[in-house]
């Protein structure tokens, strides 16, 4: 992540502010920064989404191609992930330096996201053995000001709920043979189902108190934070611990709960405002980054 | 592709724009409040964000520090979703770091950089969509990243890839006129005194057009600066009025 570097005079500010449930930018422990979500923002994707908290900016593009199931479950589609750490973000970031830190992004949402529970994986198979949908989610890290791992995973339910996915016809040709035909319609199209799919809550530990959305200031003051992955009925899905320090078994439980509380209150906010935009259709105004 | 012209007889193109008519340039400087300076262009439907960070001190190797100057740094990268198909390493290849010293070229010649001694300015450019005219649109973008850092300049530096079909030049191609066998030529262009930063053609072109596709180029590039000096002092503007009370 972005280095910056904090004083002495500054970790003890923030450290009492936050004993007191007062953060430098006047939020309490327990709050998020200012968000703001945008869909279908790049038209040459099947679903896209840019999510802005408050420095940190994250874009979400989603390619649907067909290829061949996996050999252990045939009939599922799958998805793949990449996270490109752009030299935007940070100079430290130019030539290879970003790759490492988006290994470890992509890693956590290949955990997160790519399995049955989340997304519907049957509905991404087109004939099972043979072709299914295979899910390209890229994601393109333009600021960084901590909490990554939030801003993606809110970038990546609302990339997946944009996606329209083609229908397709199954035919056999005169050998035989399947011939895959792709409807020409745009509005023709599947969508997935993306209520299940988890949202990813980072907790840090700064002081004795557990703190949601840290910036970077903040997480130069933590001892070690907590990434639990929330469904929108308050189950937990993966919990990881992240950073050097060490957290005692009572923290722990502690921050998942906390974690729970304030990830199961992220998604119905999430889905009305998506919903929202869905409905304007094509009387929705894009802004992208002109606005 | 038989049968789609790429100029009809009564002097369309594919997207209905004129022979000499300009794709739609859409622009906001200061994008992102992180970067020393930052721009978004969009020129039709290719999409590019430029940031500039610096002029700071050198990092990585010292040896390269320039006892009289700043050394630029660009790179070029697309992302992964900005073509139709799906690009695997964002940036890497040799068509991003031949992009990548292209620019470096091009800014060599316009910034000031007898003004930072022993300093390095940073450019990155990110293709969000890819519609032709790439290199151009960079351009474009990272100028008015680079005015937006406050780094002095000599002029604008604006850039256009013109193409010559049918005896005709056509000015800012997409991507499908790229593609369809045309020879291109791409332009950077400081606008006021009329000098080229970059001229780049590899396609084969008859000597005699050459002369009138330089011109319908340079002719091109100011159009696009006369936009991209509306978009600063509109930019300008802004500021100034949300700073002055």
């Amino acid at each position: 992540m972005a280095a910056v570097q904090v004083s002495e005079a500054e970790k003890v500010y923030i450290l009492h502010g936050i004993r007191d449930d007062l953060r430098v930018d006047g939020r309490g422990c327990e709050d998020y920064r200012h968000m703001e979500i945008e869909t279908d923002v790049v038209s040459n994707t099947d679903g896209s989404a840019k999510v802005t908290l408050g420095h940190t900016a994250v874009l979400v593009g989603v390619k649907a191609e067909i290829g061949k199931p996996r050999p252990a479950v045939p009939n599922e589609g799958y998805l793949e992930f990449f996270v490109d750490c752009s030299a935007n973000a940070t100079p430290e970031f130019e030539g290879r330096g970003g790759e490492e830190l988006g290994t470890e992004l992509s890693n956590t949402l290949y955990k997160v996201f790519n399995n049955k529970h989340s997304v519907n994986l049957k509905s991404l198979c087109i004939s099972a053995g043979e072709h299914c949908w295979v899910l390209y989610v890229d994601v393109l890290l333009l600021q960084c000001d901590g909490n990554l791992y939030d801003a993606i995973s809110i970038a990546v339910k609302a990339a997946l709920f944009n996606t329209k996915i083609p229908q397709v016809h199954i035919s056999t040709d005169d050998e035989g043979g399947k011939e895959i035909e792709l409807s020409d319609d745009p509005y023709d199209c599947m969508r997935l189902n993306v209520e299940n799919v988890p949202c990813i809550v980072t907790m840090c530990k700064v002081g004795r108190r557990h703190v949601v959305d840290v910036t970077l200031q903040e997480k130069a003051c933590s001892v070690a934070s907590l990434i639990i992955s929330v469904t929108h009925k308050g189950i937990v899905t993966c919990v990881r611990k992240v950073g050097g320090g060490s957290l005692d078994p009572e923290s722990i439980f502690e921050m998942t709960e906390a974690g729970k509380r304030v990830g199961k209150a992220l998604h119905a906010p999430l889905m009305t405002l998506l919903q929202q935009e869905e409905d304007l259709g094509k009387a929705r105004q894009k802004v992208g980054f002109l606005g | 592709m038989a049968g789609m012209e790429l100029l009809s007889d009564q002097g369309y193109r594919l997207d209905g724009r004129k022979a000499t008519e300009l794709r739609k340039v859409q622009a906001r400087m200061g994008v992102f409040a992180q970067a020393d300076g930052s721009a978004y262009l969009e020129q039709g439907n290719t999409k590019a964000l430029a940031v500039v960070y610096g002029p700071h001190e050198m990092r990585g190797s010292r040896s390269r520090t320039l006892h009289d100057q700043a050394v630029i740094n660009c790179q070029y990268s697309m992302a992964t979703f900005s073509t139709a198909e799906r690009k695997r390493r964002p940036h890497g290849d040799r068509k991003s770091t031949e992009m990548s010293l292209h620019l470096k070229q091009t800014f060599e010649a316009a910034v000031m950089t007898q003004l930072y001694p022993r300093s390095q300015i940073d450019i990155y450019v990110k293709i969000l969509q890819s519609d032709g005219g790439n290199y151009s649109v960079c351009v474009n973008a990272a100028t008015l990243a680079v005015i937006d850092a406050g780094i002095p300049m000599r002029d604008y530096v604006c850039a256009c890839t013109v193409g010559f079909v049918d005896e005709t030049p056509l000015a800012d191609l997409c991507y499908a006129e790229e593609g369809g066998g045309v020879s291109s030529l791409a332009l950077a262009l400081l606008p006021r005194g009329g000098q080229i930063a970059l001229l780049q053609m590899d396609a084969r072109l008859h000597q005699d057009h050459l002369e009138r596709l330089i011109e319908a180029a340079m002719t091109a590039c100011k159009g696009v600066g006369k936009v991209l000096d509306e978009v600063v002092r509109q930019h300008l503007q802004e500021v100034s009025v949300l700073t002055s009370d």
